[in-house]
């Protein structure tokens, strides 16, 4: 990894000579997890736990005529069998809206269908039995009478008059429609030398997660609280739900979330089988344990990205980008997600499309439309692959019709690194990117003219081979603007409280969760940098409502930037406690005193004064011997939240370089780039394998992973030898490098690294297939990049 | 995604086991590896009402060259193919073929004769198999009985088998030493089932095709050894010839549609393949370039 500071700062708490922020150190929790001795939700065991299956409707759309289950109630080991009907009465439905995406609508929702299905593998009736076997052998035995509906799976047709109307009460099959016209678009289109359309389809595809989702919810009636233990991204907002339609208070419900097995933002929703898992609980006043299984995963965790997008870009022949304008056009099921919505990732695709470029002549229309197919909302990188495929293939397009060189156009419409703070022209605020500093930089660790010319020698050899570029613009750190105003209660602030025990050690617990990317390392990190205190001596709590601060938890990249800034704040009040207090026991001031290596030490020498664990044993076994009127704190809360932007915006590019074989229409990939620019790096080997990671997802959505349906609704690859992840063997190197531009919003500087390799890996492999493709006078503008989408394509079937 | 409720015994001896399965008939299914059968029950594709487990029946494990001939019993696994000298020196083939199956994990597992017995069509052993005509060996109550390879895959996962048969083993004749051969296969990632796949054994003399056995994998219901193999022996290839075998192997091809392919797919991927394996055999680069157009 190679990093360049563009903006050095002054020396902070964090320039410590004994800081850890900068270095690759550790993960604490790596031992745990590589002996065995994590702790999922799949492996808790509770006294009287019961399991539960569902029972999943077959038909994408139908109407339940009638539910027996008199005979699955007869067998060994069944404890209850239960509809929807009976289950609404301890649980109410939601309906998925926000108010600032406004018109937005959809239906309410039940735990368990009642008397109607909207897609196939809803669930429409819960077995619940001594173990999950035994409730896989009752469901054979529930019988259900479905009378089936036509089902509405075709996007493009769903709106037409004759298409029927999913829900009636709604009165069409629209769920959102978002319109944004900035600049003079028509002016500048006119004014423009060429002018490309394209559409843009994406595969709908989900994010595999090696854990699938798992609750066991525990409803204690003696103290009348309900325990849910559970792999999510978001503890406290799954508290306020599960309260909110179980009609308990808040403080009756902890959440528990322990080791997480990735989430992806699949994790981060509330799912109807999870809310009735809590209900089952609660009506039958003992544990229950719900774990996917993998067909139920497909079925079930959100997909996303089904999209069609057509494109349009007019380009001046000096290669000045007039205008861009998209008409985007998206299916999410029959449901908006709750409490989320599914409107976001179309609203997140107009405000990202054109975003890293200077032009401000922008128009955009996005729809959202509801169909009989499994529920889509937010995954990883929400809208970005789709906003930098499109924008990124249209600038592709417009430099081939302009014969002008893909990273020549870029250089000439990229916003300059000296132009902020700026807004887009789908009113996005920048406080400060780095696009020309990452190009300059990408162009260099490719050597990319040297790679043109091998690609030129080799295609001499009927060898074909292609380079794409694709830059983008990643939403992090989000503020309320993201959730909160619309009215969800989801915590867009995190808290985290600090404190020594009495041995010196220091225990951090933080309202941010660890689903693998290593929010228990880099909290450590900063706690350690900031107090002088060894990471060793730092033990990190998270993923519990009853013992951590507040907060939103870990999605939308925002566990370092927010969650970090809250930990660097406590740590640096508890720093000033605990000098105040040494300088008291040492007859000292604070500021002729500093903490290293867990002692305090003079700032002067650097001579030892006294030993944390010394100073801890005083203060909580020994007083008496402080001076008189001396009350030591040696615990901090501290809660952070962006003010000044809603979103904190990063930047980068990537680029791919990969071989087609026209015969096969195989595409193998070679060598992947990113360069990006989160702002400050805590651990740069974290950092640097969320990137890969992320570019591995975008990778699948490129070439291998869709969630086929056929016409009638059926999901006909709910398997993971039908449906493709990514796999090791298929995945070239991935070089990472970064610029650093921190924000100056938090002292931290840090801005998010979740989404970036997921935004424009897709992006870069589209446009190196269709560079390798130029030979044979053909454009592809569809995902996944299959051998038979390539052949049909160059015309050999 | 748990089995429904099963019977298991485990053989002490082919006689027991052939005794569980002639008493269970259909209703029984063996396991030997279960890289297939434990997967389908998990999804409660089948549901038998009783294992009969193989798995410490030694005496069919193992591979024994006698008198020309390779014998491997059907509980070999794949891994212990890979490794074997035997294979690598007379049936190099087949070692090539089972680097493609699956991954480690899988071969560590799988046998031999339960991947033949599986019978999936896209599998690669079946059509090596026919390649090297094999003879595969079934004890059932009535004794011993050697089905020809060609004779033994019926269909998609169906075989010569009776419910009441066991396979024990296969026998492969040595390849003649001036023998080589070709294996490739279409897969998307590395491990998965082939969209297409050719196992290709062939003698050459005087740049010339003195025999060769074309088994195509992935392009029906079961493995094909193509009759069009013909059209290339003792003639000098040229791209029209080539292209005349093309087109003959089309006329025998009846290739499903799946998820990864279209028949139409299917059968351009098969040409590619004949293509390379021809060029690639008699060292004739220049039969390949003429093909891609």
């Amino acid at each position: 990894m190679t990093s360049e500071r563009a903006n050095p700062q002054t020396l902070s708490a964090l320039d410590r000579p004994n800081s850890y922020i900068g270095k690759t150190v550790p993960r604490p929790n790596l031992d745990r997890l590589m002996q065995g001795r994590g702790l999922y939700v799949s492996d808790i065991e509770l006294p009287r736990m019961a399991h539960v299956v569902f029972l999943r409707s077959p038909h994408a759309h139908a109407r339940i005529v009638g539910i027996e289950t008199s005979a699955a109630k007869q067998m060994t080991g069944v404890i209850a069998v239960v509809s929807g009907r009976e289950l609404s009465t301890v649980i109410t439905p939601w309906v998925g809206v926000l108010s600032h995406l406004k018109g937005l609508k959809s239906a309410p929702q039940s735990a368990i269908a009642v008397d109607r299905v909207c897609w196939q593998g809803e669930a429409v009736a819960a077995v619940v039995a001594a173990s999950r076997a035994q409730a896989e052998d009752a469901a054979e035995h529930v019988l259900v009478e479905y009378e089936e509906l036509h089902a509405v799976t075709d996007m493009r047709t769903a709106l037409d008059p004759a298409t029927p109307v999913i829900h009636a009460s709604l009165g069409d099959n629209l769920a959102f429609e978002r319109i944004h016209d900035a600049g003079a678009v028509d002016q500048a289109f006119a004014e423009s030398d060429e002018v490309v359309e394209a559409e843009f389809v994406f595969g709908r595809h989900t994010g595999v997660t090696l854990e699938p989702r798992a609750v066991v919810a525990d409803w204690n009636a003696a103290e009348a609280r309900l325990t849910i233990y559970q792999g999510t991204q978001a503890p406290h907002m799954v508290q306020n739900i599960a309260a909110l339609h179980l009609g308990l208070k808040e403080s009756q419900v902890r959440v528990v979330c322990k080791d997480v097995g990735g989430s992806f933002g699949i994790k981060v929703h509330i799912y109807a089988d999870e809310m009735a898992t809590y209900a089952l609980s609660k009506l039958l006043r003992r544990p229950v344990k719900f774990v996917a299984d993998r067909v139920e995963s497909f079925n079930t965790d959100i997909h996303a990205r089904d999209h069609r997008c057509k494109g349009k870009i007019g380009v001046k022949r000096d290669g000045t980008i007039m205008a861009f304008e998209i008409d985007d056009l998206t299916g999410i099921g029959p449901y908006s997600m709750y409490p989320r919505t599914s409107a976001i990732e179309a609203n997140q695709v107009v405000n990202l499309v054109g975003g890293p470029y200077v032009t401000g002549n922008y128009r955009a229309r996005a729809r959202v439309v509801f169909q009989n197919k499994n529920v889509m909302c937010q995954y990883r990188a929400v809208g970005h692959p789709i906003a930098c495929s499109v924008t990124e293939g249209l600038v592709d397009l417009a430099a081939m019709k302009i014969a002008m060189d893909p990273v020549e156009i870029r250089r000439r419409n990229l916003i300059a690194d000296d132009a902020y703070p700026c807004a887009s022209p789908s009113g996005l605020r920048f406080e400060q990117l780095s696009h020309h500093a990452t190009l300059a930089k990408l162009v260099q660790m490719m050597d990319y003219d040297a790679l043109r010319a091998e690609q030129a020698a080799l295609r001499a050899r009927n060898i074909h081979r292609g380079i794409g570029i694709a830059s983008f613009i990643e939403v992090t750190n989000p503020s309320a603007a993201f959730y909160g105003v619309g009215g969800a209660k989801i915590s867009s602030q995190d808290g985290v409280a600090v404190r020594v025990d009495a041995q010196g050690s220091v225990i951090c617990q933080t309202s941010i969760t660890e689903q693998g990317q290593g929010s228990e390392s880099l909290t450590a990190q900063i706690v350690g940098s900031v107090l002088g205190v060894s990471m060793d001596r730092v033990r990190v709590i998270l993923g519990d409502t009853d013992n951590t601060p507040y907060g939103g938890g870990t999605w939308a990249s925002r566990g370092a930037g927010i969650g970090g800034e809250a930990a660097l704040q406590a740590a640096k009040v508890l720093r000033k406690n605990i000098l105040d207090v040494a300088a008291a026991v040492l007859q000292s001031t604070p500021s002729e005193l500093d903490i290293v290596n867990n002692a305090v030490v003079n700032v002067v020498d650097g001579a030892p004064r006294i030993d944390l664990s010394e100073l801890a044993r005083i203060v909580y076994f020994r007083p008496d011997t402080l001076p008189p009127g001396i009350q030591p704190e040696l615990m901090a809360t501290r809660h952070f939240v962006p003010r000044e932007y809603p979103f904190a915006f990063t930047n980068g590019v990537q680029a791919s370089w990969l071989e087609l074989d026209p015969d096969t229409g195989f595409v193998k990939l070679l060598k992947h780039w990113v360069v990006e620019d989160c702002g400050t790096i805590i651990n740069p080997q974290l950092v640097d394998e969320q990137i890969r990671g992320g570019v591995v997802q975008g990778l699948g959505a490129a070439l291998f992973e869709k969630c086929v349906y056929d016409e009638r609704g059926q999901l006909t690859n709910a398997n993971m030898a039908d449906y493709l992840v990514p796999m090791s063997g298929e995945m070239p190197d991935i070089d990472v490098g970064h610029v650093v531009t921190p924000t100056l919003e938090s002292e931290l500087g840090a801005k998010g690294a979740g989404e970036a390799g997921t935004a424009g890996a897709a992006a870069a492999v589209t446009n190196a297939v269709n560079d390798a493709l130029r030979p044979f006078e053909t454009i592809i503008t569809e995902i996944p990049l299959t051998p038979q989408v390539i052949l049909t394509a160059l015309g050999r079937i | 995604m748990k089995a429904s409720a099963f019977g298991y015994a485990r053989a002490t001896s082919v006689a027991d086991a052939l005794e569980l399965l002639t008493a269970y008939g259909e209703r029984a299914k063996v396991l030997s590896g279960g890289q297939s059968l434990v997967p389908a029950m998990n999804l409660r594709l089948v549901a038998p009402e009783l294992i009969v487990d193989i798995g410490e029946l030694t005496e069919l494990r193992g591979v024994s060259l006698k008198g020309g001939v390779l014998t491997i019993g059907a509980l070999t696994r794949h891994a212990d193919l890979l490794k074997s000298p035997e294979i690598a020196a007379h049936a190099p083939l087949l070692k090539d073929a089972v680097a493609h199956v699956a991954h480690p994990a899988i071969r560590n597992r799988g046998t031999i004769g339960g991947s033949l017995a599986h019978a999936d069509p896209a599998s690669e052993l079946p059509a090596c198999m026919l390649t090297l005509g094999a003879i595969i060996i079934a004890r059932g109550p009535g004794g011993e009985r050697r089905i020809a390879a060609n004779e033994f895959f019926v269909g998609i996962y169906e075989t010569a088998l009776t419910p009441q048969e066991l396979l024990v083993a296969v026998e492969l004749p040595v390849i003649p030493k001036s023998s080589t051969h070709f294996f490739q296969e279409f897969a998307r990632r590395h491990g998965d089932y082939a969209i297409v796949g050719l196992a290709a054994q062939a003698s050459i003399k005087d740049g010339r095709f003195a025999d060769l056995r074309l088994g195509f994998f992935a392009v029906g219901d079961r493995s094909l050894l193509a009759k069009s193999a013909s059209k290339l022996v003792d003639v000098a290839v040229t791209s029209a010839v080539l292209s005349e075998a093309a087109s003959a192997l089309d006329d025998e091809l009846d290739p499903l549609e799946d998820q990864q392919a279209t028949p139409a797919m299917r059968r351009h991927l098969a040409k590619v393949l004949l293509t390379r394996c021809v060029s690639l055999l008699l060292a004739r680069p220049d039969l390949r370039a003429g093909a891609s157009a």
